[in-house]
């Protein structure tokens, strides 16, 4: 016993935390696997987040889930047992961050979510979306199917949470606006590597146009698939797949896309009066001078956006209690209720106590792949 | 489902299926020489189409770097087996030179020829040669020093150089997928049906290796010792066939055919670093179908699960890869019983 | 010195979440504690019956998915979801078993490969299980109304889970079915000789495995609170296997260093390769793979093996000096016939090895089966032990036909056998591949074993190990390892593991085969006493010296057709066995 003592005290000198006064954002972000391609543009966004927030150090720790739920859980129990952080981002990758939410609102901690991910009813108290809900978008695309006398459409998306919230967020949507008829659905795996058969079903069923679910780079094989079996018709993406990898991956094949996206890509054509302009400008540039021009992407806009939020929030919390604290963490999401409007790159932000989603239906945009380059319709 | 379907998705199963016979033949021609059941088969695919779509891209693949690591090592392990067995310097020096040329030359000319973006053509080629060499020292460096473990030992360390193939793939070609130009963009229709020149290459290709696998093996005396050293290495080496080249030559040729798939499946679907895997086991099942011992029937036991894959698909996506892997299972039995009483007795 | 560390270990245990360590470590600890679970049933299936799996994790998920879907649908206590998982997964593993362990050498592995495979994307699939997306929110396990949400709290229920798993492991391994599992490794051919029915202890295996990795299963989703395929792939039953053996797959306590020391290396090089590498993402399994790689090449044997080195088990203690002897089978009458073979056939295609041979063994009597190199008299020895199936003819004992039954019937019927080349389990002592013999005169089982309670009869059963042995004269190397032997005691040992079985008929294949003189006329002094107490002994010998001074009758094999049949006396003086040994005179 008389060994035990120093011994255990000198093992909890060595794992002491580290000075307090430090903000420890934990974020897990799908750096590999099949949603790679969102995470890593918000990881390169976050490698441009400034160092410190109103004077309090930030220590941000970066982890891979690898697109991967239970990997997601594993970092979210670190964050919030080893590091003590005080909010985590994440995950892009919809199952991960829906797997993450339980053990971060457990521990009371704010959950800054990367993809529109629907928590059950009561489970999503801790959590805030930064990208659009895909109700958000669905407007928007169904806006523009009634525009075009789109009647009827052909849905080709993922088995999981993604395709099925947007599934469901489609039709709701269509059917309040008096929208096109969703007539044949197909689903597929994010890791297939061909849809051959579904995309025969679908152009079958001669709808006057298809609707995508998938993201980054995966969103180009179905793409292709239905071209490739002859369909004439009007192709949708959806917000996942607004990114340079579906021109790169498609080819000649995704011209004439139609794809849902904010508007963090395309400041240029953004009229002068909207209110994410400016900000959306500062972004590209931003990030175009640190990764090269054409890099500009919709998610590495949400990156960016999670930065504006916290500048605004923490400092409210900050006034409440201090770092590291449970206190702080509970102060941090009543700063984010309450903080009201809130201009980002990807529109108007306002959440409120009940609303985690914050952007109404105005900030859905849609672009039309034109030579390889987007342009808002 | 009418005739016109039923045949897009006869044609879509075949051309899938020509790939993974292509597979099923390394995968054959592996064990059949080394009792190396392998595994890792699908790397090289994927090595093959994601080091073309950097090359495309104008930049140096990773690949090179990972070969002349191996060849470095390997080079080492080699120069000091032969110092300690007492052979003159100069002797090792010669020999480790000899064995890094290769390699180094390989990679002088990828990080030359890199940026000048190459024609097509071209650039397989050097991906091929780049590919190429890393079966042989795969071999040396990983199976070379257990060449007479159990096959079991053998499986499990095919699994470990997936893991490792897998993860360098990663750091190589990150997570982003890709897609390669067809090399043929020409498209034939014959009725219902639309067949790409992509594929026509394909059936041409794996046809062409089939029958030079089959003849090679069967009719030739290289052929035959090389099948001598997998049924008793000690006799193959009594009568002067060297085990160490046959698992160096076996495994080449799997290198070469696994990058050649990787080329061909390129311009048909995204390449990620981590698809070789799942298709390369899907060619190990034609494989199976083959007792591991025969070319035809394993060839046609890869067309039989890309045609499964093909209707699976159509009818229950969801479950198809439950169905691919479900039927395994039979066949393995099957397969268990022909060859009969041979535990592996210690 | 072992019982020591274990002690401290299981201190170090109860104390550690008591102590202000790092939350981080607790949750490590609760993993680790998770695939050693895994990993156990590993050193069970892998380790000790020879049977390469991959396929663990699908079984993780099957315990998984049963807590959560009846927990979160049905709202069913967690308490009885482990055991509904468990029967679940018991059904399972004895389908999946029945139709993988009938294939031999790698297909096994490969087979499963392919169901981990399916059983991962089935539950992916399936809408009632959330398909990729899971199960979320199962409710944490609570203790007498006291709820284990925490990692602390979880952590004493898991590792006393843990180490009670490792414990009846372990009692199981040093029991009779222990034996027998240990003995399938090797080939189903001796295990089948000693009575072992080889296919039904390797389902039994594989079923134990299955249910270890459901409980770690059960535990895993209440601890873990969301449920996805993910953990269940290939990629995670893959590692299980690294685990067990980078700790030493044919140890019990291998099985949890490897889930440390990989749970911990994952860990760190999550922590030190993305740095080191520049950018995230997930390298470590490139190290593991290179590790694994070297591990096979250079330490097969695994961590736990350098600690056996350096603090072996300690020699078993004598406890069965005065247990009950086994009860013996009457021997047959002096004289009555044992044996009656009755132009036995075999044919290998248009080879005829065994051409309608006949002859007959009486109680009491010894007989020598002689002839040239090639003559037939190995596979005769296994015709008549069920090794091969006659083609043609009738092998009788005691008037009973036994030549369609396997061979472990055979051997429950009083046959024993030694073999041409030496079949024992190297890592056994002396005494344990001696007490293999009496399978047979045993019944403890599974559950027995695992329980302790089969220990009155296990003493009985090495008693009289012991007494073979001390008959043979090799008593006093009853605890050295059966691996350390030279070949000529190795022998002897077989021949105590035959008579351990009680038999009225003894098969020896070439006995006297690297024996030294002395040690040959020791063999013969044994025999002649067996011969005595009314054994009837069937010798295959080419030592003439041997053979001419001991046996009864001969009978001369070559070519696969009998000879001649005699005293020594007239096969010495017969002018065709001189011409089968030496080829005619001219």
């Amino acid at each position: 016993m008389a060994v035990l003592r120093p011994l255990v005290a000198a093992l909890i000198a060595l794992a002491a935390p580290l000075a307090q006064a430090d903000i420890t954002i934990g974020v897990s972000l799908s750096l590999t696997g099949p949603a790679s391609g969102l995470g890593i543009p918000i990881g390169n966004a976050i490698k441009l987040w400034p160092t410190s927030i109103a004077g309090e150090k930030l220590k941000v720790i970066v982890l891979d889930d690898a697109t991967d739920p239970t990997k997601a859980v594993t970092n979210a129990k670190k964050f919030v047992t080893e590091d003590n952080a005080d909010v985590v981002v994440g995950s892009v990758s919809t199952p991960a961050a829906i797997a993450m939410a339980d053990t971060l609102a457990e521990s009371g901690t704010v959950q800054l979510m990367q993809s529109p991910a629907v928590l059950p009813a009561g489970k999503d108290a801790w959590a805030f979306r930064l990208p659009q809900g895909n109700a958000v978008m669905a407007y928007a695309m169904v806006e523009h199917m009634k525009k075009n006398g789109v009647k009827t459409v052909g849905f080709l998306g993922y088995t999981d949470a993604y395709g099925e919230s947007w599934l469901n967020d489609f039709k709701a949507q269509s059917q309040q606006l008096g929208g096109p008829q969703i007539v044949a659905t197909e689903r597929f795996a994010r890791a297939d590597t061909s849809v051959t058969a579904q995309a025969l079903k679908l152009v079958a069923a001669n709808p006057d146009a298809m609707l995508i679910v998938a993201s980054g780079s995966g969103a180009a094989m179905p793409h292709k698939a239905i071209v490739e079996r002859g369909f004439k018709g009007r192709i949708y993406q959806t917000h996942a797949a607004a990114s340079r990898d579906l021109m790169r991956v498609g080819g000649k094949d995704v011209e004439g896309a139609y794809v849902a996206s904010g508007p963090a890509v395309i400041p240029e054509q953004l009229a002068a009066g909207h209110p994410s302009k400016a900000i959306a400008a500062e972004f590209v540039a931003q990030y175009e001078k640190a990764y090269g021009p054409g890099s500009r992407n919709q998610f590495a806009g949400h990156g960016y956006d999670t930065m504006i939020v916290l500048q605004k929030a923490v400092p409210m919390a900050l006034k409440k209690a201090r770092p590291g604290t449970k206190e702080f963490r509970a102060a941090l999401r009543e700063a984010i209720e309450t903080m009201g409007r809130t201009v980002v790159s990807h529109g108007v932000l306002a959440y409120t106590k009940d609303n985690h989603w914050g952007f109404t239906t105005e900030t859905g945009l849609i672009l039309k792949v034109v030579n390889g380059d987007w342009k808002v319709e | 489902m009418d005739f016109s379907i039923a045949s897009i998705l006869m044609l879509d199963g075949i051309t899938n299926g020509a790939i993974y016979a292509l597979l099923a033949l390394a995968t054959v021609l592996v064990f059949a020489v080394t009792r190396v059941i392998f595994i890792p088969q699908g790397e090289f695919v994927a090595y093959g189409a994601l080091t073309l779509a950097l090359l495309q891209l104008g930049q140096v693949p990773g690949t090179v770097w990972l070969l002349l690591a191996m060849a470095l090592l390997a080079g080492a392990l080699d120069a000091v087996a032969g110092l300690r067995r007492g052979l003159p310097a100069g002797a090792v020096a010669l020999g480790a030179a000899r064995s890094l040329a290769v390699p180094v030359a390989v990679t002088a000319i990828t990080v030359w020829a890199a940026p000048l973006k190459l024609p097509l053509m071209l650039q397989s080629l050097l991906t091929l040669a780049i590919v190429t060499p890393l079966g042989p020292l795969v071999y040396r460096l990983a199976y070379e020093k257990l060449a007479d473990a159990t096959v079991l030992v053998l499986l499990i360390v095919s699994v470990g150089t997936h893991f490792a193939l897998t993860g360098l793939g990663l750091v190589f070609f990150g997570a982003e997928g890709f897609r390669n130009p067809s090399f043929w963009d020409e498209r034939f229709t014959l009725g219902p049906v639309t067949l790409a020149g992509q594929a026509l290459i394909i059936f041409m290709v794996s046809l062409a290796l089939i029958i030079g696998l089959f003849l090679f093996f069967e009719r030739t005396l290289r052929g035959k010792a090389l099948r001598a050293t997998a049924v008793n290495r000690l006799g193959a080496r009594l009568m002067g066939i060297s085990t160490s080249g046959a698992g160096q030559l076996s495994f080449g040729l799997a290198a070469f055919i696994g990058a050649l798939s990787g080329l061909l499946i390129g311009p048909t679907t995204t390449i990620f670093y981590d698809s070789g895997f799942l298709i390369g086991l899907k060619g190990f099942i034609g494989a199976i179908f083959g007792a591991l011992a025969s070319y035809p029937a394993a060839a046609l036991g890869a067309v039989f699960v890309g045609l499964i894959e093909a209707f699976g698909s159509f009818w229950a996506s969801a479950f198809k890869e439950v169905i691919v892997f479900t039927l395994i299972l039979p066949v393995l039995l099957w397969r268990s019983f022909q060859a009969g009483h041979h535990d592996e007795e210690e | 010195m072992r019982r020591r560390f274990l002690l401290a270990f299981v201190a170090l245990l109860a104390v550690l979440p008591l102590l202000p360590v790092p939350e981080f470590w607790i949750t490590q600890a609760n993993y680790i504690g998770l695939y050693t679970l895994v990993a156990l049933g590993l050193v069970l299936l892998t380790g000790v019956a020879g049977l390469t799996s991959f396929g663990q994790a699908a079984f993780v998920g099957l315990g998984a998915y049963s807590a959560a879907y009846l927990t979160l649908t049905h709202g069913v206590s967690p308490w009885l979801t482990v055991w509904i998982g468990l029967a679940f997964t018991f059904g399972a593993a004895l389908l999946l078993g029945w139709v993988t362990l009938r294939m031999s050498g790698h297909f096994l592995p490969l087979a499963t490969i392919a169901w981990g495979l399916s059983l991962y994307y089935l539950l992916g699939n399936l809408d009632f299980l959330g398909k990729y997306d899971g199960l979320l929110g199962v409710p944490a396990l609570s203790f007498f109304g006291m709820p284990l949400n925490t990692g602390r709290s979880f952590f004493w229920l898991l590792w006393v889970i843990v180490v009670l798993a490792a414990l009846a492991v372990i009692a199981l391994l040093d029991s009779r079915t222990g034996r027998a599992m240990r003995a399938v490794k090797g080939g189903t051919t001796m295990a089948e000789a000693m009575g072992v029915d080889t296919f039904r202890i390797k389902v039994t295996a594989f079923v134990l495995a299955a249910l270890l990795a459901s409980v770690s299963g059960w535990l895993f989703a209440h601890f873990q609170r969301t449920v996805n395929p993910s953990p269940f792939g290939l990629k995670m039953g893959i590692e299980y296997l690294f685990m067990a053996v980078v700790g030493g797959v044919g140890h019990v306590w291998g099985a949890l260093v490897g889930a440390g020391v990989v749970k911990i290396m994952e860990d760190q090089l999550q922590h030190w390769l993305p740095l080191l590498m520049g950018t995230s993402g997930n390298y470590e399994i490139i190290v593991f793979g290179v590790l694994l790689i070297l591990v096979l090449q250079y330490a097969r044997d695994g961590i736990w093996a350098f600690v056996e080195a350096r603090f072996p088990k300690p020699q078993r203690v004598r406890d069965w000096a005065d247990a009950p002897a086994l009860p013996e089978r009457p021997k047959p009458p002096h004289g009555e016939l044992v044996l009656d073979v009755q132009a036995a056939r075999k044919q290998f295609g248009g080879l005829v090895a065994v051409n309608d041979v006949s002859f007959q063994v009486r109680a009491g009597e010894i007989l020598g089966l002689i002839g040239p190199n090639g003559a037939g008299k190995s596979t005769t020895f296994n015709l008549v032990t069920g090794v091969l199936p006659v083609s043609g003819g009738q092998v009788l004992l005691r008037g009973e036909p036994i030549h369609s039954l396997p061979s472990r019937e055979i051997a429950r019927r009083g046959v024993s056998r030694t073999f041409q080349h030496v079949k024992m389990i190297a890592n056994m002592t002396v005494l344990e591949n001696v007490a293999l013999g009496a399978h047979l005169r045993g019944r403890g089982g599974v559950g027995a074993s695992m329980l302790r309670l089969d220990r009155a009869e296990e003493r009985r059963l090495l008693r009289e190990a012991e007494r073979q042995l001390a008959r043979i004269g090799m008593a006093d190397r009853m605890h050295e390892l059966a691996g350390n032997l030279a070949l000529g005691p190795q022998r002897l040992m077989e021949i105590a593991r035959a008579l351990c079985a009680d038999p009225s008929l003894l098969l020896l294949d070439e006995p006297a085969a690297g024996l030294r003189l002395k040690e040959k006329q020791a063999l013969a002094d044994v025999l002649r006493q067996l011969r005595g107490e009314g054994l009837s002994i069937l010798l295959v010998e080419h030592d003439m010296d041997l053979v001419m001074g001991l046996v009864d009758r001969i009978v001369v094999m070559e070519f696969g057709t009998k000879l001649i049949e005699g005293t020594p006396e007239e096969v010495q003086a017969s002018p065709a066995v001189r011409a089968a040994y030496l080829g005619t005179e001219h």
